[in-house]
């Protein structure tokens, strides 16, 4: 739907693979991914789904700078970022981070880093489905 | 005239993806009253606001032909 050649917001399901790949180089020797999934139980409350929805051409930007902090904290470390949006059942992937890097060190704090930085300032939103009824979350806590 | 992109729980409490504003208001402080006043949005308090897709300040300002949007607390992930 709105597509970097790094960073994507798509509406179907990601393809993990795809996003290996866009990072995968002889140069590392680490390569490291974050998968956000649907979590069933938060705080004792059953989630049904939940439902994402983005303002993509920002959030590609948004996403896109955070692929310039990564690479400035961390040299030489190559990022991919994919999110999902739509309707998502249990257990279903919203967000692949991919790192990749010459050493594991790097590439495991750059994809907390990233994924961290993508919660506080990309402009994606959640809209979660329970047992208790249904509510977008970020906008009323 | 500016566009103002709703998403989340403004766009279902407000019943709109779109607002277009024919008088524009000088900033992004005066942008937020004005949207509180006159649609019947919730309180803007905890909200950011992006102008041609980029984060702004409270004193920023908004002149015809931008794009802005009103992004509650994000969360994504």
């Amino acid at each position: 739907m709105w597509l970097d050649h790094l960073f994507e917001i798509c509406d179907e399901s990601i393809c993990l693979s795809h996003v290996i790949e866009k990072v995968a180089c002889s140069e590392a020797g680490a390569l490291t991914v974050f998968i956000g999934t649907v979590r069933e139980w938060t705080a004792g409350i059953r989630t049904h789904c939940l439902e994402y929805q983005a303002y993509g051409p920002m959030a590609i930007k948004e996403m896109k700078k955070i692929g310039d902090e990564v690479r400035l904290k961390w040299p030489g470390t190559k990022i991919a970022i994919s999110h999902r949006i739509g309707l998502l059942q249990l257990k279903e992937e919203a967000v692949v981070v991919a790192v990749s890097s010459p050493h594991r060190k790097a590439s495991f704090e750059a994809c907390e880093y990233a994924i961290d930085r993508l919660k506080e300032t990309v402009p994606i939103w959640k809209k979660e489905y329970t047992e208790k009824g249904s509510e977008w979350i970020g906008g009323t806590r | 005239m500016i566009k103002v992109l709703l998403f989340a729980h403004l766009q279902e409490v407000s019943g709109r993806s779109i607002i277009e504003l024919d008088s524009v208001p000088r900033t992004v402080r005066e942008l937020k009253e004005q949207l509180e006043e006159s649609y019947s949005l919730p309180s803007l308090r905890g909200t950011l606001v992006s102008i041609n897709e980029e984060f702004a300040r409270q004193e920023d300002f908004v002149k015809s032909g931008d794009v802005v949007a009103l992004i509650p607390p994000v969360s994504g992930g």
